[in-house]
């Protein structure tokens, strides 16, 4: 076989929509600057519930009409795809269609659809005739990727990967797999969520007593701070535009880092609890195959929902794997986006790839109390930190015991 | 209710589906297929939105009669006259 597992792959692109920028450059700025991206809106028979959406313009790079037969998901998808492969420098017309794959992780889909249908349907006197034929087609579940097949021609493998929130991370490893496995040449890569649309999954954190509120919106998602409360929904999505190294250099492309590493592991122990030594050896592991230590990577993102045993639980389990590296900088993004679920693993990277570049790490939403129990070395909390970054590691973790790890390099031929 | 009535009832349902499409023109003997980018699920729509707004049914038999705007008011004048909407 022409590749391998030892493939490199790069990141060439990125396409982003989050509750508080639409591109990367927005992005990072607002990250760099604690702009938060948290509002309130009215959920049914909930009331106010604070929220991350997204305020891209939907119709850029999609016709009215395919917007109204499709989904969310499907419709931040595309404005991603498009993003990265203009980010990319890649022509959508010039792709080669069938040698394309497309993979977002989702941690749900079809809830928006199905809830909002039936809501309908009590609305409507109960007349099951006017359930839509449009139900199984938006509610499939590789619905987001499929739309983006549609719209752009991809003839590719194109799907999603049901993930939890760990699924972010997912979709980006199993897109440089494709590409060693040469089933592609081009991977379009990352999360998406439209979670936001229903009324289920705000309902579900608060009977679970993990919904995170507060009087000003833009303090409801606090994670590591003594006083948080839960978890902040939000919607979103990152794709990257992936491709072998070779093929980067050949066309010259602007090469935003390389996938060093990455791990994928099961707690195998509690539906919705997560499991500190799990995610320790997954964090391990994905250092093994990047073959580097706790000490060569330079920042840590934490997955840091605002719950109060996740935080405690990965907290742990940084600093068991990072406690004694003076290197590792810690820090965390849903402070100011809130948990974009499938997206937020891919956000949460794209939010730090800059680092590479400009040199800076970016701080914590300000955690006015840092819980003792989170506390850890070297937690950017407050200004960015000037570093030389080279190596980024990311955490995302979801429901049923999923973890996974993916580490990125500063690109260096 | 008279032809122009019913014309513009179906034209409205169309603007909803067809968002992206000029209607100002239509020829009322051309399939809207042929003047319009509408495929199957389309016409699925229009159905559905018959049934909503009018409580009007069209049975799977009947779909070849939505093929033009002509046709389609031919076929839709006895059910809008029948319509409690």
């Amino acid at each position: 076989m022409k590749h391998s597992s030892k493939t490199r792959v790069v990141i060439t692109g990125v396409g982003l929509t989050a509750p508080n920028a639409n591109n990367l450059k927005d992005f990072r700025e607002a990250l760099l600057s604690q702009k938060s991206g948290i509002t309130e809106m009215d959920v049914r028979y909930m009331g106010k519930v604070a929220v991350g959406n997204c305020n891209f313009d939907e119709f850029l790079y999609q016709k009215k009409k395919m917007r109204r037969r499709g989904t969310r998901a499907g419709s931040i998808s595309i404005y991603c795809a498009h993003e990265a492969l203009i980010d990319s420098g890649l022509s959508a017309d010039a792709l080669v269609k069938d040698r394309t794959g497309i993979y977002l992780g989702i941690t749900e889909h079809g809830n928006v659809e199905t809830e909002n249908e039936i809501y309908e349907l009590h609305e409507n006197k109960l007349d099951a005739g006017l359930w839509s034929h449009h139900h199984n087609p938006r509610t499939v579940a590789n619905a987001p990727a499929g739309e983006v097949s549609l719209n752009l021609g991809i003839t590719g493998p194109t799907y999603t990967i049901g993930a939890a929130c760990a699924a972010g991370n997912i979709g980006i490893i199993h897109g440089m797999q494709m590409l060693q496995l040469d089933e592609v040449d081009l991977a379009l890569a990352g999360g998406v969520s439209e979670s936001t649309g229903t009324f289920g999954i705000f309902a579900g954190f608060k009977s679970q007593g993990a919904l995170g509120s507060h009087e000003d919106p833009t303090k409801a998602s606090r994670p590591l701070d003594v006083d948080r409360n839960g978890i902040v929904v939000s919607e979103g999505g990152a794709v990257f535009v992936l491709e072998r190294l070779e093929d980067a250099l050949k066309r010259g492309a602007k090469i935003y880092g390389e996938i060093a590493g990455y791990h994928i592991n099961s707690d195998a122990a509690d539906f919705v609890l997560p499991d500190t030594q799990r995610q320790i050896e997954c964090m391990n592991a994905a250092m093994a195959k990047a073959k580097i230590t706790a000490s060569d990577i330079d920042i840590v993102n934490l997955h840091a929902t605002g719950t109060t045993s996740g935080d405690i639980n990965e907290s742990e389990a940084v600093r068991a794997v990072f406690g004694q590296s003076d290197n590792t900088y810690i820090n965390c993004t849903k402070g100011f986006i809130g948990h974009a679920m499938g997206a937020a693993g891919a956000l949460e990277l794209a939010g730090n790839l800059p680092s590479f570049t400009d040199g800076k790490i970016h701080s914590c939403k300000m955690i006015e109390n840092v819980d003792p129990k989170c506390g850890m070395k070297n937690l950017v909390n407050g200004e960015p930190v000037e570093k030389d970054v080279r190596y980024i590691l990311s955490n995302s973790f979801g429901m049923l015991g999923i973890n996974s790890i993916l580490i990125i390099k500063k690109y260096q031929p | 209710m008279d032809y122009q009535s019913i014309r513009k009832k179906i034209i409205d349902i169309i603007a909803e589906i067809a968002i992206d499409e000029d209607l100002s023109n239509l020829d009322d003997n051309i399939r809207l297929r042929e003047q319009l980018d509408m495929d199957s699920m389309d016409f699925l729509d229009v159905v559905m939105e018959l049934k909503k707004r009018y409580k009007i049914e069209v049975p799977t038999e009947d779909y070849m009669k939505l093929a033009t705007l002509k046709s389609c008011i031919e076929y839709l004048g006895p059910k809008f006259a029948l319509s409690p909407a």
